[in-house]
């Protein structure tokens, strides 16, 4: 549990959920954008528009932006403590990974207030 | 007394004789080794994909004018290029992640050889999907 306290629900049974709770609300954003393109390939800028500004895709993509922050949170936790450590790379290690974790939590953060910025524009 | 005694020499013959060399560099891997290594690997490809996609959700819907630049923009091959390598990613990483997900409900988790097929499945899914993808890209 040493270096637990930069993950996203400090636990290892909470972020395995959270991790699949958030696969399967981004699977279902996919299929039903898949789904939307198969129905209309070409949409006009009106149907466009209409489609994400009615409220319930705005919730929806809400959610699947949020989704994004958690799983990529815990996915990139995951991946830079396996390989950014004193064994792998040396006793530089620790201060690289923790630059690369806050920079990591910056971009999440980012990506997050440009969604919301770009859904709430509409 | 004796119990902790032959508990501590267990302990540290047992320490002593671990094998050391766990070096993944020097071990052939199987199949499943490689789809979860890919897995991974396309994970941290799509985190940087989000800022692709999130200016492409941004000019299409910003203005009528930014929606047309984005779609001149996407007619050319390279643009077009880099949105299929975004989307070959997010192919192959939502593939390897639903053979996850069965494997949670406890499906094709009951021994390696399971696991070698699921995985083989997850790279003959996957390269499909990514080859329908180039079709509709490339050739719509």
């Amino acid at each position: 549990m040493v270096s637990s306290v930069t993950s996203l629900g400090r636990s290892g049974l909470s972020d395995w959920l959270v991790q699949r709770v958030s696969a399967l609300v981004m699977t279902a954003y996919i299929f039903f954008m898949v789904g939307y393109f198969v129905i209309n390939p070409s949409p006009s800028f009106e149907q466009w528009q209409a489609l994400h500004g009615s409220l319930a895709m705005r919730i929806f993509s809400l959610l699947t932006i949020l989704s994004i922050a958690a799983h990529a949170w815990i996915g990139m936790w995951c991946v830079l403590t396996d390989y950014i450590t004193v064994r792998l790379i040396g006793p530089k290690a620790t201060p690289i990974r923790m630059f690369l974790q806050l920079a990591m939590i910056a971009l999440i953060l980012l990506y997050v207030v440009w969604a919301i910025d770009i859904l709430w524009g509409i | 007394m004796r119990i902790l005694e032959s508990y501590l020499k267990s302990y540290f013959i047992v320490k002593t004789k671990r094998p050391v060399n766990l070096d993944i560099g020097t071990i052939k891997l199987p199949i499943t080794s490689y789809v979860s290594i890919l897995h991974r690997v396309s994970g941290v490809v799509l985190f940087l994909a989000v800022a692709l996609m999130l200016w492409v959700l941004d000019m299409s819907l910003a203005s009528k004018q930014s929606f047309q630049s984005l779609k001149e923009c996407l007619s050319s091959p390279i643009a077009q290029f880099v949105i299929w390598a975004a989307l070959a990613a997010l192919a192959y990483h939502v593939v390897a992640g639903i053979r996850h997900l069965i494997m949670d409900l406890g499906v094709g988790e009951d021994s390696f050889e399971t696991g070698r097929r699921s995985a083989w499945l997850v790279v003959v899914v996957a390269v499909a999907v990514i080859i329908s993808l180039a079709g509709w890209i490339f050739l719509w």
